[in-house]
């Protein structure tokens, strides 16, 4: 049997109701989509033959363990001539350690295109 | 010399739409250019090498991000050795399977895509786009926005929105600063109207994150894509930025589309040469590789560049196909102005409106033109029963339900007292009962008051600075006695914890199921199967509040059978000396009593005996028992007449002056055109056949001429008609008749 899908926060769904909210139980965290559940979303993608979606969602898996601002702070430096090749490697190799190898892999991918290109902030 | 013809065709909206002979060099060319690449592919160690003639060593930005993540290579060299007719047939045969096209497909390079492609014309597209879209029931999106960023009014046009059945309810800002506010109008305003719908307000791409993040938005497709690396960065993203983008949105559980089109590179300046179909294979594929679900695209705002070469509309339905067979939910353009003409405008919105896609606009402006802030407006509030029609005539779903006025008051008052209470809930600058009554029946947003904009900025500011989300919200809407709008709005977030809509090309129908590529998935192949129109659908598509009851009619113009103005004598003889018949049908005065231009049978016998008299001939009047026909109605009366000539009258009115010695279907004068004739037309008939009868020049009688009057008037003609036909009595002798005074009509 499946899991119940759970809140990133960890809440089950159905805690998820305007009675709750009422009482004040709830948080904007509360209503965040787990790893878990894109994961599973990935894998559904993936099978029924959206292998470039299913990378995303494996990505955005990895995202909801980052806070707002920054994902904003990320999104950021990879736009042109925000940040330099060091410094996109640099956010990779945090991210590798905060245990989000495909965004990782995917900011080392950019990083390698910037400098090639010459779309990086000069060093 | 100059021909009025030309200087009257000159003047047609038609030609106020701009047409150019191609220039390629410059990006003028829309499917063709002589600088397209030739397609190619090389494999080495599991990595692109050679992509359309560029070797990896020069790839730009966009060719480098296709080569790494869109293109599969384990289907790539047998999808580019396959030649491109045989995929292109592929796409038309209806035995195989979208899947299967969906696969050889993903092995293509973008001028792979493009030489399938232009092996097709129109109406394989079309074909191709009904198999090949990913939903199975095609959807639409609406705008919603106004020149004042009045809250209670784009509440009041969300809700309506939404009840009219549109999937995605759109809006966008004047003023920036506007933004959370509106997206606040619009996601309130479209959950009180039906739940479900998904919202969005297009803003720059940081500030519409953080709607996202508040909850306030539920999808985003500001997320612009761009063919070449030079207008990437003009756009000042790269691919790897806007795939981020992608990825956070879907991290926060909101639904993302990217969007590009034809003419949007070479209006940056940067086609290099290209066509404007090849550009646009490149963005697509680009956003696949970046795994968006779906694409805005169909060239949106840029339309007329397209439009004014040739091919232009073949090359932006072109687009749309390559995004299917790319396997991407397709919101497929119609959004910005594409003609002056109408006939031009329906024709193109014809090319996806038939074989359908996700969603047919990308945006159907359900507000006045002048409103709409997209800057485009193809379609308007105005025409919305255009659209209606449209559906039912072709028995298609559009993706817009008919509905009555009275349920669009309510839905609009339900979305705009939501907001209010909402307003006053979160300390927001109060929206006044006086702003509500006239949000509601508002035509535009000159009919409601003017607001204090400084302090709705300084509002909608601090929600989105501060800490105020959706939660804040939805507790509003509950405690101002909006429970059915909370429940809708807090099963919008709890939908963005279960994710479904991620998957391509998802909608939530009204009960917040998903309707997706997973969920819905198009299973066309051939008559009989994928979307059809039906069952409920079919009703709800057919019920245009327009349409009248044809029995209804028929029956408020029965006579009751008798006329008692018109006394039965007995089987008519034939006359001697100067007469004129009357000849009148069988229902005349008494199954039916008016003419179908509304005129009372007894006026119009009296004014025709009038006429007779004048011109000095004596009248008799007759009923033809035997055919409702005019032409034989008039034929028989000639037979009985005196001086051999003889007046035909149907009941709808249409009437025939006739003469014995000429066969049923001649006449001296027919008046086929019964709406157009009134009394005095009729007592000039009654004058001019009198002069026939006496054998004097009779001048005809030009009639007032009305080519619409059948297009307005068929229904009513065929009613009229089949009742007269009703009461023949083939073997019924004609009788005579006398007009008695029956008193006051």
């Amino acid at each position: 049997m499946q899991e119940p899908i759970r809140t990133g926060s960890g809440r089950r769904l159905d805690e998820l109701t305007i009675e709750a909210l009422r009482a004040g139980r709830l948080a904007p965290e509360d209503f965040r989509i787990s790893k878990a559940q894109l994961d599973r979303q990935a894998a559904a993608a993936e099978a029924a033959g959206y292998r470039q979606l299913a990378e995303n969602l494996r990505r955005a898996a990895e995202l909801t363990a980052l806070p707002n601002e920054r994902v904003l702070e990320i999104y950021a430096m990879l736009r042109p001539g925000r940040a330099t090749v060091a410094e996109l490697r640099g956010v990779a190799a945090d991210l590798q350690r905060q245990g989000m190898p495909r965004v990782a892999d995917f900011l080392l991918e950019a990083a390698e295109a910037y400098a090639v290109r010459g779309i990086a902030k000069p060093a | 010399m100059r021909s009025k013809r030309f200087e009257r065709i000159a003047q047609r909206p038609i030609n106020k739409d701009t047409f150019v002979r191609p220039w390629p060099e410059v990006g003028l060319s829309a499917a063709h250019s002589p600088f397209d690449p030739a397609p190619s592919l090389a494999i080495r160690d599991g990595a692109i090498v050679e992509m359309d003639g560029v070797a990896s060593g020069d790839f730009d930005l966009v060719e480098r991000f296709i080569a790494l993540h869109a293109i599969d290579l384990g289907t790539a060299e047998r999808a580019m050795a396959t030649p491109s007719r045989e995929i292109a047939k592929m796409i038309v045969d209806v035995n195989v399977p979208r899947r299967q096209v969906l696969d050889v497909i993903g092995g293509c390079t973008p001028a792979k895509l493009v030489d399938v492609i232009n092996q097709m014309n129109m109406l394989e597209m079309m074909m191709g786009m009904a198999k090949m879209r990913a939903r199975r029931t095609p959807a639409n999106q609406a705008h919603v926005t106004n020149r004042k960023e009045h809250p209670a009014l784009l509440a009041a046009d969300a809700a309506e929105a939404a009840l009219r059945g549109f999937a995605e309810v759109e809006t966008t800002v004047a003023v920036a600063r506007y933004a959370p506010f509106n997206a606040l109008a619009v996601l309130v305003g479209a959950q009180a109207g039906r739940g479900g719908v998904l919202t969005q307000c297009a803003v720059e791409e940081a500030t519409n994150l953080r709607l996202g993040f508040k909850g306030l938005t539920s999808y985003s497709e500001t997320l612009s894509v761009y063919a070449t690396e030079r207008a990437f960065v003009d756009g000042d993203d790269t691919p790897w930025s806007k795939a981020f983008l992608n990825a956070a949105y879907a991290s926060r559980g909101v639904k993302t589309r990217f969007t590009s089109g034809a003419g949007a590179p070479a209006l940056m300046g940067h086609a290099e040469g290209r066509s404007m179909l090849y550009l646009e294979a490149r963005s697509l594929l680009a956003t696949r590789a970046a795994g968006s679900q779906g694409s805005q695209n169909g060239s949106i705002s840029c339309i007329a560049l397209p439009e004014s070469l040739p091919e232009g509309l073949r090359a932006v339905t072109a687009e749309n196909l390559i995004a299917m067979l790319l396997g991407l939910e397709v919101a497929s353009g119609n959004d910005a102005l594409a003609s002056h003409s109408e006939i031009r405008k329906a024709a193109k919105l014809m090319l996806q409106f038939i074989p359908g896609t996700d969603f047919i606009t990308s945006g159907y402006g359900t507000i006045p033109r002048p409103d709409n802030m997209f800057g485009g407006g193809n379609f308007d509030v105005s025409e919305l029963d255009d659209w209606h029609v449209l559906q039912r005539d072709m028995r298609i779903d559009g993706g817009i339900t008919p509905v009555t006025e009275e349920r669009v008051l309510a839905a609009r008052m339900r979305g705009a007292k939501a907001l209010q209470a909402v307003f006053a809930r979160l300390g927001f600058p109060p929206i006044t009962d006086a702003e509500i009554e006239a949000a509601v029946t508002a035509y535009g947003s000159e009919d409601v008051p003017d607001r204090d904009r400084v302090a709705d900025i300084d509002a909608a500011q601090r929600l989105q600075h501060g800490p105020m989300t959706v939660l804040e919200v939805i507790a509003a809407l509950d405690a101002g006695g909006y429970g059915d709008v909370a429940a809708n709005v807090l099963e919008m977030q709890r939908q963005r914890v279960i994710g479904d809509y991620l998957q391509p090309s998802a909608i939530f129908d009204e009960r917040f199921r998903v309707r997706s590529a997973l969920t819905d998935p198009n299973d066309y192949s051939g008559p009989g199967t994928g979307h059809r129109v039906d069952g409920e659908r079919w009703a709800q598509l057919q019920a245009l509040p327009q349409a009248w009851e044809p029995r209804e009619w028929l029956a408020s113009l029965d006579g009751g059978g008798s006329a008692p103005w018109l006394e039965e004598l007995g089987t008519a003889q034939p006359g001697k000396g100067m007469e004129v018949i009357v000849a009148v049908g069988p229902a005349y005065g008494r199954a039916l009593t008016r003419t179908i231009g509304g005129l009372d049978h007894r006026d119009v016998l009296d004014a025709i005996v009038a006429g007779l008299k004048e011109g000095g001939v004596a009248a008799r009047v007759v009923r033809i028992w035997h055919t409702s026909d005019c032409a034989f109605i008039g034929h028989a009366g000639a037979q009985l007449s005196g001086s051999g000539v003889a007046i035909g009258l149907q009941s709808k009115g249409t009437t025939v002056i006739h003469r014995r010695d000429l066969v049923p279907l001649e006449n001296l004068e027919l008046f086929a055109q019964a709406p157009n004739l009134d009394i005095e037309a009729y007592r000039r008939i009654g004058y001019n056949a009198a002069l026939h009868a006496r054998g004097e020049p009779a001048p005809p009688i030009a009639v007032r001429s009305d080519n619409t009057a059948r297009l307005r008037l068929i229904v009513q003609t065929m009613l009229l008609h089949r009742r007269e036909t009703g009461e023949v009595e083939r073997e019924r002798e004609p009788t005579e008749m006398r007009m008695v005074d029956a008193g006051p009509r």
